[in-house]
């Protein structure tokens, strides 16, 4: 537990001690608002919610997820520096945590910088504040298990570009997973349980639960799993490299 | 005593090429071995195994007793490493990096303060520990990288070509910081710097396609060399004829070549038969000859000639 902390600081203060932190925070307040009015119609609908705000953020989370997690093992394995870390006395999986940890915590905030979106809702109306509770955490969640995804994918390639556009491409398709029109596109010629085995993978509609402020165990529990699942991937991945 | 390190067997291929083939080690407390070898043969890869970046396909590594396999954590604590090229990161300074790698290491806050001092003063890294370490120069982040291998004063040292970058002050500086903890540390140092096997390493191993073709002293590995002992002899060009008659007529001589002519002085080299000892003779006959004479030196032999020998041999017939 030790190690994971000191390897999650020096990986936070690794974002911090680039532009690259600050560059990320605003343009993911910048563009989170912006959907918001824009596309959401904040003003327009006339109601005290952050639902235009939520809604856009599977999106912007594909695209800037992908981001925030491509560096964390292939500029390691780029500049040599895996060599240094991997032969500390840690082991593989409190690296890997770790690192997951310190993305997620800049993911953290991230959402935490939208909080004025929070305080104008209040200052309009009176919204569900337990709503966009839920909702935060939802997207939170939504984020972790996108970084999971990413680092995982970040750990096979010393490539930070291929590292962001295979990551982006899997959490594209963990979204789409849950939409209509896609599972349509494979209703006619895939049995029933595999349909209903994909849109359960589905990221989207299990954020869009936690969204509507249903907090289920049910939601919760899926992207814990599928966390678990990408760092374990993550790990194996790593220890993987170390027989080759 | 226990050996310090213990490789045994290593074993590693990559695709179809076998870079170590099956090589086994030990190294004592108090020894330095000098890893060399031409590129590609297989240096870094068995350093990397030693220290558990990478897994061998057979084969085992002990450190201080704890297997790396079984109980990696534990043996990883008894090695400072510093890596090919000394990696670290780009964006910390020589102080966070070294407040990092002392969290690891599991010290407190302030023996993590006079630890870093001592790391810091060793490997002269003071007027730069609060410079971002990607601005700084290639001598400089090597020593970051030394500074974090020393840190916790490891029983067992390996270190990947030290001196790689250094100017020729930073290279005796980094030999003799080798040198002062080396009576109570295992250390490995791979290098293809010959002279430095000469300067600091009380063991060398040459290993050529992952295997290992001599082990020994650096004396022994000059005395190989088939000039070894031999005794160059500088005259004048008008008695070279004279004198190179008479060092072939000794029994002791097995060959004399006549190198290079400048200035009107002829370079002879007297090679010894079975590489033994003839100065005596050679001063004698040269003496008895009341001939005028530049100047006479023994050659101990050269490692380059020696590692050009036992690496380069092989090579050429399997290419042929």
């Amino acid at each position: 537990m030790r190690n994971i902390l000191i390897i999650a600081k020096r990986e936070l203060g690794g974002y911090f001690a680039t532009p690259l932190a600050y560059i990320f925070i605003a343009i993911f307040a910048a563009l989170t608002s912006a959907f918001a009015f824009y596309l959401g119609g904040f003003f327009e609908r006339g109601q005290a919610d952050l639902k235009p705000f939520f809604d856009h953020h599977p999106w912007l989370l594909v695209l800037l997820v992908p981001s925030l997690a491509m560096r964390l093992w292939a500029e390691e394995r780029k500049s040599g520096s895996i060599e240094l870390l991997m032969t500390l006395p840690i082991t593989t999986t409190e690296a890997v945590i770790g690192k997951f940890l310190a993305a997620w915590m800049m993911m953290a905030i991230a959402l935490a910088v939208t909080a004025p979106m929070w305080i104008t809702v209040n200052y309009l109306g009176s919204p569900d504040n337990g709503v966009i509770l839920a909702a935060y955490f939802g997207s939170w969640l939504l984020s972790g298990a996108f970084l999971a995804i990413g680092a995982a994918i970040s750990a096979t390639t010393k490539n930070q570009v291929i590292a962001f556009v295979l990551a982006t491409a899997v959490c594209f398709v963990f979204v789409m997973s849950g939409l209509e029109a896609v599972l349509q596109a494979f209703d006619s010629w895939l049995p029933k349980f595999v349909i209903v085995a994909i849109s359960s993978m589905s990221y989207l509609n299990h954020y869009d639960q936690l969204a509507k402020g249903v907090v289920e165990a049910r939601a919760i529990m899926f992207f814990f799993t599928m966390i678990a699942i990408w760092l374990f991937a993550n790990v194996v991945i790593i220890d993987q490299k170390k027989t080759t | 005593m226990t050996d310090h390190i213990v490789l045994n067997q290593l074993t590693k291929m990559f695709g179809h090429l076998c870079a170590v083939d099956c090589i086994t080690l030990r190294v004592k407390r108090g020894e330095v071995l000098g890893f060399i070898g031409p590129n590609g043969a297989g240096k870094s890869t068995t350093m990397k195994m030693a220290t558990g970046f990478l897994i061998p396909d057979s084969g085992s590594v002990e450190i201080c007793g704890a297997s790396m396999i079984k109980d990696e954590k534990k043996a990883k604590r008894f090695i400072g490493y510093l890596p090919e090229g000394a990696p670290a990161y780009g964006d910390m300074t020589p102080f966070t990096f070294l407040r990092f790698i002392s969290d690891i290491r599991g010290y407190g806050s302030s023996e993590t303060l006079s630890r870093i001092d001592k790391a810091v003063d060793r490997a002269e890294l003071g007027g730069v520990i609060h410079q971002r370490i990607e601005t700084l120069s290639k001598g400089f982040k090597r020593r970051v990288g030394l500074a974090q291998a020393i840190l916790h004063e490891p029983p067992v040292l390996i270190l990947d070509e030290p001196t790689d970058g250094l100017d020729p002050n930073q290279k005796f500086h980094v030999r003799s910081l080798i040198k002062e903890i080396s009576s109570d540390t295992a250390i490995v140092i791979s290098t293809h710097i010959l002279e430095e096997v000469e300067a600091v390493c009380s063991r060398t191993v040459l290993i050529d396609r992952g295997q290992v073709v001599f082990d020994g002293t650096p004396g022994e590995l000059q005395a190989l060399d088939r000039k070894h002992n031999a005794m160059v002899v500088r005259v004048h060009t008008n008695h070279a004829a004279e004198i190179k008659s008479l060092l072939e007529a000794l029994g002791s001589v097995k060959q004399v070549e006549e190198n290079t002519h400048v200035n009107g002085v002829v370079t002879l080299t007297a090679i010894a038969s079975n590489t033994g000892a003839i100065a005596a003779d050679v001063a004698e006959a040269v003496a008895g000859a009341d001939l005028r004479v530049e100047e006479i030196t023994i050659n101990p032999g050269r490692l380059d000639e020696v590692f050009r020998d036992l690496t380069t041999s092989d090579t050429r017939s399997d290419n042929a």
